[in-house]
Parts: structure tokens; C-alpha cells; sequence
């Protein structure tokens, strides 16, 4: 057993903490409180890779691992973990397109969605159809050369912003396709965005689907694959959502060090309080605890490991829960100050905190584990 | 044009630097190394001059231990072709470093070398300056702006008064100021095609070069730290205060 990583997988973490600390980090708290994304650091980011981690080269990808995801992921959301969690979810798109289209789908889309001249947002989530995913009601119905869709989408990361829009619907009672849907398309519109709690520097929305009238290219793969598809992306989202809270907890576990080390009470700094100490001490092995788990799970699907599922449900329900606890009582060791918006604390807060309703809710996490156990 | 950059392995510029306890120097263990962030400029200047086809063919040279490959390999991945590593561990001090890279170039023959114009770490600022010397190339130190007209470079020099414009015939030996250019970051795939480029292992030997240090270091202290300060109410406080404690 080998914890270290490769040469490459330390140059490829560096130069992504160089990247967050340097294009992400400066302008975060902005971002949240304007509750606005930037296309051009996205095309940037798009620019070393990051649009297209695991997609094959052909059309663009940079052709690496779950591992090497999680290593990135982590290392971007200390700079800004809304950013970082939205192009996790542009990288699933990037990546379902290549994976399941057909070479035209892929020549279509893929190298526009690397190159993030084109952003992606993912659609399974409705109102009635939540952590039941395949409850889902939006339909597609075949006429000719085209789909007509019709339902709606909530919850979506991207909506009203992204250029092309990945939608889950049925195609008969137990049949759910995959579909593109590009921005501009008549019948494709938005609901007023949501006001949320964290992850305001990206929007989030309804997609509504009117008549929406789609080439019959623009199925990925063959109709009735569309479940097997969000199946198959489980997983690696779930260890990319959990290495966003390990870098979001993370970054607050080391402005809670300097902090107490600088804070002044009583005569002398915090940090000479044992009870902060010991504070400090749990945050930093919570959190490598969960990194190792994240990591691990990431490299089980790199092996293509038969437990990887479970292992996967395992690490995202222990680093969401465990990044937000750190991201708390790192806030709490900042005293009034971690209140306040200027010190970046509560927005780790507030934005890690749906890391444990996304990418299947922590319960659903257990629901996983438990059936594993008990089969 | 071949261009050859020198490239060293270096305390990261965000590690707090801690002095040894016995005082013998800096200590190096356990934290984190990075490629000094001035021949990262000159790292980017080569390639972009590749880009631009000025430069035909681009060596990253580093002198020291194993991990030097890494500060490499860091290069291949920003563009550079390929790398030499002369493997030491003994302290290696700007001269010798100037002796080994001239014995690379006159087996590489380049008609460019392209230095950091100082490491963050010693601050020695005459590794490039010895080599031009020992080479007998004309040097331009400090560039700001470096372009190739036929057979010499103009080069924009940064001088305490402003920018001080060179022209130097070619080979020559040019060391780059902070403000030259923005170096990239590796891609995702350029880390990847950086593992599949060669880089040749040597040895201080395998060039004759006597690397033995002529200097000795009697003591590394950190600086004085600060002493607290006063508030004072108004200027006239303030400069009775500069004349009490002489300043003024
Ligand atoms: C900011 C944000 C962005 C999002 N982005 C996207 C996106 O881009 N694309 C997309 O498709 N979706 C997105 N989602 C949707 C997200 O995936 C869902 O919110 C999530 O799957 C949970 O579904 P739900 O909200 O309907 O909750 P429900 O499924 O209604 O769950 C409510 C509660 O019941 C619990 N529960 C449900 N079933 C069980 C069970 N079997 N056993 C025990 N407990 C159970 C849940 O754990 C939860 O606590 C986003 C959500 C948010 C908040």
C-alpha cells in the first residue's frame, strides 16, 4: 500500500492550488456577495484542463483519473468552493457527452464543453423528484427527426447561465434518455432564480422544458441509456462534491491556525488555550481523515474496485459532513469576527453546507452503505 | 536560436524560512520546494520565444540533488524540450554553478542562456554575470524586454532610474527581472507529456568541475525582530520625537 502520490499528481495538485490561490481566492467573497460567476475564469480554467479532467483527449480532455479529480477539486475550492463545486458539475457533462455519444454527438459538443467555450449544466432533479431520482416525469416524446420535450427541471446549477443543457426525461414508462438542449432553443426557459443559503457564486434555477423541439442527434447514446448514464456518473461526483469540502474545510483550518496564533486574550494569543489547541487538533484529523477516505474511493474507481460504490457513499457522506463541522468550528474559534463576511469563514460555511444534500443526500449515502452491508 | 535556462530548486516563497537551531543555515526538511520564481520567468521567456520561432530548441539545466528533476520537470511541463540534471548533494555556490553551466555550453552550444537574475534563496545574484564572464558573452542583466533582431538581442534593462536599452551581440547571457513576463501554469495534458521528455543525468564530474565551496559560512541568524512602536498625537509630537531619538 502506497499513500504517496506520483510526481505528476504533485505537480498537477500545485499547479491547481497555484491556480485557486492566484485567480480564485482574490475574488471569492465578491463573487458571493454579487452572487456572480466569471466566464473568464472559467475559460482559463477550461485552459489547463480543468473543463475536461477525465474525457478522453480526442476532442480535448485531459485524460486523468478520479484521483487526479478529487487532487484538483480540493485544491480549487480552497479558493472558492462554489466555483470549484460548478465546474465538477460541468466536467460531468463534458464527460457524459464523450463517454455515451456517438462520434457525432461527441465532435458536435466535446470540444467546445474542454474548451468551456460552452458550459454545461446537468438536469435529473425535479420538483417531485428528488433523492427518488428515477421518479422523474419530464418527457421526450419522438416526431420524425426531433424530440419534443416537456417537464421541469429544478435545482440546476448553471440554469439561465449555461449554453447547453443535459436533460434526464422518459421515453416510455420505464425508459429515460439522455438529451442536450442548447440555450436559445424555442420552449427552453428559466424560473426566477433561487435564493439560497450558500453557492451564490453560481445560479440556480428551474429549467422549464415547453414543446421543446430537439434534433434526434442530440440523444445521447441510445434512448433508454439516460438512467444507466446518471448511474454511472454517481460516483465520481460524489468524490469530487466530498473533495470540495475537504477544500473548503481545509482553507478554514488554516485561517483558524493563523488566526489564534495572532488573536490576543486574556495576555496572550488563543492559541495558547489548550482547549483551542486541542480544537485544532480534531479539525486537522477529521480532516485527513476524510482526505484519505476521498482519495481512496477516487483511486477504487480508477481500479474499477468492486466496493467502489460503497466506498464512494462512504467518503462523500464522511468529508461533506466532516468539511462542514471543520468549516464551523473553525468559524467558532474566530469568535465574533468568523461572523462576519470579510474574514471568508461563514461563506465556507454556508457554501459547504449543501454538500451534504447534493449528490444524493448523506441519508441516501447510508441508504448505499446499509444495503451493501445487509446484501 | 538554441536557449538554454537554468533552472534551481528552492524554498517555496510562501514557506516561513526558520533558522537551525546550531545556526548553520536554513532548515530544509519537511517543507515545501519550488522552482525559483525568477527562472520561472525565464522558463516562460524561452518558451514563449519557441512559440514565437525565435528559439529552435530549449534545455533546462539543474545542478543539485534528486529532487531537482522535479523543478525539471516542472519546466518540461510549462514547454521546455528537454532537461540535464547534474546531481550533487554538496552546496554548490555560484561559481561553480557558472564553471558547470559553461562546461553545457560548450558541449550544447546555445546561442542564448537565460538565467533568474537572482535565487530567492541566497540572493547571490551572480550566477549569470559569472558566466558570461568565464564564457567571455556579452551579459545583460535585469531584462524587462527582451527581442532578437537578426544577430544580437535588444534588451530592456530595469536600473534604479527607469529602463536602460541594450543591444548585445549573440551568444550571450541574459538574466530576466520580475517584470518580463506573467510565466503560465502547466496544462493538465502538458504535465502529462512533460513525463514522456528525456532528461539526461550527469554529474559535477562528468564535466571536470571542482565544485569545493571557497566560502565559508560562519553563522545564519534570522533578522532583528521589530520592536514595538509608539503612538504619538500630532505632528509636532511626532517631530520632537524624531529629534529626541536623533533621527532628525
Ligand atoms: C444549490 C443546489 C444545487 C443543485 N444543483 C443540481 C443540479 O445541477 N442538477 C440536479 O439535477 N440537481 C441539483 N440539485 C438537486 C439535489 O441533487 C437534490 O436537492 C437532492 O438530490 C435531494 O433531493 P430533494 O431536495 O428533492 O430532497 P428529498 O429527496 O425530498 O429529501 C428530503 C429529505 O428526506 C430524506 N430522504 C429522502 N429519501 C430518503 C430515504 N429513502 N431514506 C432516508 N431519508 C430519505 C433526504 O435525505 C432529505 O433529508 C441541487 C440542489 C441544490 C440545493
Amino acid at each position: 500500500m502506497d499513500f504517496s502520490l506520483t510526481e505528476e499528481q504533485v505537480m498537477i495538485r500545485d499547479m491547481a492550488r497555484q491556480f485557486s490561490d492566484s485567480e480564485l481566492a482574490p475574488y471569492a467573497q465578491r463573487w458571493d456577495a454579487e452572487k456572480s460567476m466569471s466566464r473568464g475564469v472559467l475559460e482559463k480554467a477550461a485552459g489547463l484542463g480543468f473543463a475536461a479532467i477525465y474525457t478522453k483527449a480526442e476532442h480535448g480532455g485531459s485524460e486523468m483519473g478520479r484521483l487526479d479529480a478529487a487532487l484538483i477539486f480540493e485544491q480549487l475550492s480552497r479558493g472558492c468552493v462554489s466555483t470549484a463545486a460548478f465546474l465538477s458539475i460541468h466536467n460531468m457533462v463534458t464527460w457524459m457527452v464523450d463517454a455515451f455519444g456517438d462520434d457525432e454527438l461527441r465532435a458536435r459538443f466535446v470540444p467546445k464543453l474542454a474548451a468551456m467555450k460552452m458550459i454545461g449544466s446537468y438536469c435529473l432533479t425535479e420538483p417531485g423528484s428528488g433523492s427518488d431520482a428515477a421518479s422523474l416525469k419530464a418527457k421526450a416524446v419522438k416526431d420524425g427527426n426531433h424530440y419534443i420535450l416537456n417537464g421541469t427541471k429544478a435545482f440546476i446549477s448553471g440554469a439561465g447561465f449555461s449554453d447547453v443543457y443535459l436533460i434526464m426525461a422518459k421515453t416510455g414508462e420505464k425508459s429515460i434518455s439522455a438529451f442536450l438542449v442548447e440555450d436559445g432553443t424555442p420552449g427552453l426557459s428559466f424560473g426566477a432564480q433561487e435564493k439560497k443559503m450558500g453557492w451564490n457564486a453560481q445560479p440556480t434555477a428551474q429549467v422549464i422544458l415547453e414543446d421543446c423541439r430537439i434534433p434526434v442527434a442530440n440523444l445521447i447514446g441510445a434512448e433508454g441509456d439516460g438512467f444507466k448514464f446518471a448511474m454511472a456518473g454517481l460516483d465520481g461526483g460524489r468524490v469530487n462534491i466530498g473533495a470540495c469540502s475537504l477544500g473548503g474545510a481545509g482553507a478554514a483550518l488554516d485561517a483558524a491556525i493563523q488566526y489564534t496564533g495572532e488573536r490576543q486574550q486574556f495576555g496572550k494569543a488563543i492559541s495558547a488555550f489548550q482547549n483551542t489547541q486541542f480544537k485544532l487538533a480534531d479539525m486537522a484529523t477529521e480532516l485527513d481523515a476524510a482526505r484519505l477516505m476521498i482519495y481512496r474511493a477516487g483511486d477504487m474507481i480508477d481500479k474499477s474496485d468492486p466496493n467502489k460504490s460503497s466506498a464512494c457513499a462512504m467518503a462523500k457522506r464522511f468529508a461533506t459532513d466532516a468539511g462542514s463541522k471543520i468549516a464551523n468550528d473553525a468559524l467558532q474559534l474566530h469568535g465574533g469576527y468568523g461572523y462576519l463576511a470579510d474574514y471568508g469563514i461563514e461563506r465556507i460555511v454556508r457554501d459547504l453546507r449543501v454538500h451534504q444534500i447534493l449528490e444524493g443526500t448523506n441519508e441516501i449515502m447510508r441508504v448505499i452503505i446499509a444495503r451493501s452491508l445487509l446484501r | 536560436m538554441k536557449v538554454l535556462v537554468p533552472v534551481k530548486r528552492v524554498l517555496d516563497f510562501n514557506v516561513k524560512v526558520r533558522v537551525k537551531s546550531d545556526q548553520s543555515g536554513v532548515d530544509l526538511a519537511n517543507v515545501k520546494m519550488s522552482m525559483n520564481p525568477f527562472d520561472e520567468i525565464s522558463v516562460e521567456e524561452a518558451v514563449r520565444m519557441q512559440e514565437a520561432g525565435t528559439a529552435t530548441e530549449t534545455i533546462a539545466v539543474s545542478i543539485g540533488p534528486e529532487k531537482c528533476a522535479e523543478t525539471i520537470r516542472t519546466s518540461l511541463a510549462m514547454g521546455i524540450d528537454r532537461g540535464i540534471h547534474v546531481k550533487t548533494d554538496a552546496e554548490v555556490e555560484p561559481l561553480a554553478v557558472a564553471k558547470i553551466l559553461k562546461a553545457i555550453v560548450e558541449e550544447e552550444k546555445p546561442e542564448l542562456v537565460l538565467l533568474g537574475k537572482q535565487a530567492i534563496d541566497d540572493d547571490s545574484n551572480q550566477t549569470g554575470q559569472m558566466l558570461a564572464a568565464l564564457l567571455g558573452w556579452p551579459q545583460a542583466t535585469f531584462a524587462n524586454s527582451i527581442t532578437k533582431d537578426g544577430d544580437s538581442l535588444t534588451v530592456g534593462r530595469e536600473v534604479d532610474g527607469g529602463i536602460q536599452t541594450i543591444k548585445v551581440s549573440l551568444p550571450a547571457v541574459v538574466t530576466v527581472d520580475l517584470r518580463l513576463n506573467e510565466p503560465r501554469y502547466a496544462s493538465l495534458p502538458n504535465i502529462m507529456k512533460a513525463k514522456r521528455k528525456p532528461i539526461d543525468a550527469k554529474t559535477p564530474d562528468d564535466y571536470g568541475v571542482d565544485i569545493s565551496p571557497r566560502l565559508t559560512t560562519l553563522k545564519v541568524a534570522e533578522p532583528a525582530g521589530r520592536t514595538a512602536g509608539v503612538k504619538v498625537a500630532d505632528a509636532a509630537e511626532l517631530v520632537s520625537k524624531l529629534k529626541e531619538e536623533g533621527v532628525i
